[in-house]
């Protein structure tokens, strides 16, 4: 259960989460979408503790994340870029990670799964950038987390690689896990995401089912979907009589969140 | 933390710049005693550039390495571990690799050349001392400012501005205040000054073995308290201490504070 | 009186023929106390006391006798006045342990002392806790040997010295072990004497004091952890070789001073860890040769109105600061010595460095006017200072120049 009340965050001057509130529904696979800078690998940090929020607060489990560290046991993350100490290697590195979080690691299996066995004894400064991808997909996955946090999880992926990688999040999400995506891709979304949270200047902008989101906004896909919203909101609210279907996701959101 | 610890530390005993760090002081250490197989003598040179290159290099260090594992410490921040663990286990890897650096290079040629049987001992192993002690401080001190500083050349900058003044520039305004006000007591005052600029603290600790009769000559109670004693010794590496644990506590508390 | 050395052999001689008996003294014996013993004594006559604690003091040797102790023969003074005061000719006195004279504002004790004699012989005898330990005046032709004397001095100015020589003449000091006293050997108005192989440490003042002596030679000492090693001042050819000068720290203290002196050869010395090793002042014709000064503070320090000093052939060898000259107006000549802080080459391999060598540095002026630079000794600032003076030279001296610095140092047989 993660919970996100009411939390701030500005850099410097830059306001960039303004009051957002969010319960990430269990079980199923979540995207959180935004323009650039919107503050999607804001919030996903701030879930994992690296940003610390100005006000709010952040229930992970009914752990504060704000006062705890453990609660990260429970969370594969996948960061954005992956950069890792250039000097040792592969196998090292999933070794490394797995001592420092007291667990099992099931690294083999995904090592098969993605073909990384013959870079194994490779130090990670020599590696491609997608061959450094599938490393850092697996160790996000290689614990049995009931949280995955994926930041950008398709960057740099063959079309192989990003099949096997979608099969791998279905995998999980029927184990039921609890699984955050941020993607710029949206068909990786559409096809992916059974809930989507958008975010714009610094709240939450709407959410649902992409399929709900599309339909709502008349599209034929959820990019265009969120074009829409972007750009042409109110003149495709007018014409179609559907304002209030917008409000209302809205407002059912805030006031599920208030009723809290 | 002290998994961190070791992590760091033999990703940096393996990384190129501590091996060459190594055999530079390895190389100089042999190259005196080409030239001068006078153990004391080699130990007076050995004194100015451990003062002077020591805290460059180590503050170099901290930064460097700072700004290297920035994105490892994302993947370490997701971890269920402390930030306080992270941060000063990788201050201290830093710091202990440089040290052992240190120790190796300069010890191998001495005990080649019979340092374990000369007189010489205690001021070697005084100079041994001070150039550890220098390496702790001055890899927090740069490590701090890289903390502080997401700008590398701005971090770099800092760095090199402060080695200059705690290098020299402290030392020049020293002399010059001794000079304008030579007709007031300074006693107390020129001992302050010395004993907050680790650099010449350890500088005077290494004085105290080398230059005693010297030190002597000069009339102060407080002086010849301060110089003459256990006591003073005592402080010094009290004082010594104390300037490892301040920038130790400034990671400490930036860390907390910061958004990754 | 007028005596010539056939009088003397023949005085001898006779003394030796009439009564040449041996007074024993011991506690059962017939004679318990050596005062009693020198009333009964003959001249010529020896006194043996055996071995045990006599309480007595105040003992005046008016005869020409000599007085020796066995093994464990003690002579208390009970710390209420002098022990031994000699007045006669060739008198001897040896093996005995003598203490606590007690300390007096009003006259000079002395455990031994010898007035107006000559051909006296102190030999192998102990002094503990004697005022002044063995004090000569108006005296000549005695020598002093193998004597251990050891005070208990806490203040200068209520102490005594260990070996005390005042208006004396052709007198022998040697293999002594002198300590804790105000000076270890004190000279005034001594000409003519020598001193030599004595240990003299751990004095208040000096180890060793000359005042308006001449024509004295003291080698073969050790001078180690005193107030200051050795004070020579106001004499005139004192001659001082293979000395060593060593731990003589302090605030100013030197291993050795120089003060209105004239003539005097200063060889094969070795000064180390001292403060100050030799320091000068109103000095003239001095010749410092082949001495080593190592790891003092100031090997040399030059004060005023010092002429003709030349100072070759020395080793300086990791001290401090080589040379402080207060004035440079002094010439004084350097030549021809090893400095370990030179750093000039030596292109034709003659050993004989190519650059001359200026054992003045920039700081050293710094240092004498505000003394609290000191802590910054060593310092790159200070390089940096220093080296823009030895590239163009402003304030440091520029006649102050060995121009033959020798590359390595002179090797030197153990003293």
């Amino acid at each position: 259960m993660i919970r996100v009340k009411n939390i701030y965050k500005s850099f410097d001057r830059n306001e960039v989460l303004k009051g957002l509130n969010i319960d990430f529904k269990p079980q199923s696979v979540t995207a959180v979408l935004g323009p650039n800078s919107s503050g999607k690998t804001t919030l996903m940090k701030a879930l994992l503790g690296m940003v610390l929020p100005d006000k709010g607060e952040i229930w992970i489990d009914k752990l504060d994340v704000r006062k705890e560290s453990d609660y990260r046991k429970l969370i594969g993350y996948l960061p954005q870029i992956a950069r890792f100490p250039e000097n040792i290697t592969v196998r090292e590195l999933f070794e490394m990670i797995s001592k420092l979080r007291n667990a099992p690691a099931n690294s083999e299996t995904l090592v098969d799964y993605f073909d990384l066995k013959p870079f194994l004894n490779k130090r990670l400064g020599h590696l491609s950038g997608g061959t450094r991808q599938k490393v850092n997909i697996v160790q996000a996955f290689m614990f049995d987390t009931p949280y995955l946090f994926l930041d950008e999880p398709t960057a740099g992926l063959d079309p192989l690689s990003l099949i096997k990688l979608k099969d791998l999040i279905n995998a999980e999400k029927k184990k039921g896990k609890t699984i955050l995506i941020t993607s710029h891709i949206m068909s990786f979304v559409e096809e992916m995401a059974d809930e989507v949270i958008y975010i714009l200047d610094g709240q939450i902008n709407f959410n649902g089912h992409p399929r709900q989101i599309i339909s709502e906004y008349l599209a034929n896909s959820l990019e265009e979907a969120i074009a829409k919203v972007l750009h042409g909101l109110p003149d495709i609210g007018q014409k179609n009589g559907q304002q209030n279907t917008r409000s209302t996701i809205i407002r059912s959101f805030k006031k599920e969140n208030i009723d809290d | 933390m002290i998994r961190i610890l070791k992590y760091s530390f033999f990703d940096l005993m393996r990384s190129r710049w501590t091996i060459v760090y190594c055999a530079f002081y390895g190389i100089l250490t042999l190259a005196l005693f080409g030239l001068n197989s006078d153990i004391s003598k080699v130990i007076i040179t050995l004194m100015n550039i451990v003062l002077t290159l020591v805290p460059l290099i180590a503050m170099i260090f901290g930064v460097i390495f700072y700004y290297n594992s920035r994105e490892f410490v994302e993947l370490l921040l997701a971890q269920p571990i402390k930030r306080k663990e992270i941060f000063i286990g990788q201050y201290l890897g830093v710091a202990f690799s440089l040290s052992l650096s240190l120790l190796i290079g300069l010890g191998i040629p001495f005990i080649f050349y019979g340092i374990l049987s000369s007189t010489e001992i205690f001021n070697y192993l005084t100079l041994l001392l001070v150039g550890v002690m220098l390496s702790m401080i001055f890899a927090g001190i740069g490590f701090l400012i890289a903390l502080k500083y997401q700008n590398k050349i701005k971090g770099f900058g800092i760095a090199i501005f402060t080695w200059l003044f705690m290098a020299i520039i402290y030392d020049g305004l020293f002399l010059l205040l001794l000079a304008i006000y030579r007709d007031y007591p300074l006693e107390q005052f020129s001992l302050f000054a010395a004993v907050l600029n680790p650099i010449d603290l350890s500088r005077i600790l290494i004085l105290m073995k080398l230059d005693i009769s010297a030190l002597m000559g000069y009339t102060g109670a407080v002086f010849q308290k301060f110089l003459g004693s256990q006591l003073g010794m005592t402080i010094a590496f009290a004082t010594l201490l104390m300037w490892v644990i301040i920038p130790v506590s400034g990671i400490n508390y930036i860390s907390k504070r910061k958004d990754f | 009186m007028v005596r010539s050395p056939g009088h003397i052999i023949v005085f001898l001689l006779l003394a030796q023929c009439v009564a040449a008996k041996q007074i024993i003294v011991c506690p059962g014996c017939p004679i318990v106390s050596v005062n009693e013993a020198i009333k009964v004594a003959q001249h010529g006559d020896e006194i043996l006391i055996r071995s045990g604690t006599y309480e007595e003091y105040g003992i005046v040797i008016d005869k020409q006798i000599k007085i020796s102790g066995e093994k464990g023969t003690v002579v208390d003074g009970l710390n209420k006045g002098e022990i031994f005061t000699v007045i006669a000719d060739h008198v001897e006195i040896s093996n005995l342990t003598i203490q606590n004279v007690g300390t007096s504002y009003t006259e000079d004790r002395a455990g031994i002392r010898i007035r107006k004699s000559r051909n006296f012989k102190i030999t192998s005898n102990r002094l503990i806790n004697t005022f002044f330990g063995i004090y000569l005046e108006h005296s000549s032709y005695g020598k002093v040997a193998g004597n251990f004397v050891e005070g208990e001095a806490e203040e200068e100015m209520s102490s005594g010295n260990a070996i005390h020589a005042w208006y004396c003449n052709q007198i022998e000091i040697t293999d002594n072990e002198v300590r804790n006293h105000r000076d270890g050997i004190y000279f005034e108005f001594v000409d003519s004497s020598y001193i030599k192989g004595n240990l003299s440490e751990e004095n208040l003042r000096y180890g060793l004091h000359f005042m308006f002596s001449n024509d004295d030679n003291y080698f073969q000492n050790v001078f180690r952890d005193n107030g200051a090693g050795v004070a020579v001042m106001f004499s005139k050819n004192i001659n001082m070789w293979d000395n060593q000068f060593i731990m003589n720290w302090g605030k100013s203290s030197y291993g050795l001073l120089l003060k209105e002196i004239y003539d005097a050869e200063i060889v094969n010395n070795r000064f180390q860890e001292n403060t100050i090793g030799i320091y000068v002042e109103g000095s003239t014709r001095i010749n410092y040769r082949n001495n080593d000064f190592v790891q003092n503070g100031w090997a040399i320090k030059i004060s005023g109105g010092c002429l003709d000093n030349a100072i070759s052939q020395n080793n300086f060898i990791s001290n401090t600061f080589d040379l402080s000259v207060r004035n440079n107006k002094n010439k004084n000549l350097f030549d021809g010595n090893y400095w370990s802080s030179y750093t000039g080459y030596d292109l034709d391999k003659d050993g004989i460095g190519d650059v001359a060598y200026r054992p003045v540095k920039l700081f050293n002026y710094i240092v004498d006017t505000s003394p609290e630079s000191m802590v910054l000794m060593r310092s790159l600032f200070v390089d940096l200072v220093n080296f823009s003076e030895k590239v163009s030279p402003i304030f440091t001296p520029k006649n102050v120049i060995d121009a033959k610095p020798h590359i390595r140092p002179f090797k030197r047989k153990a003293i």
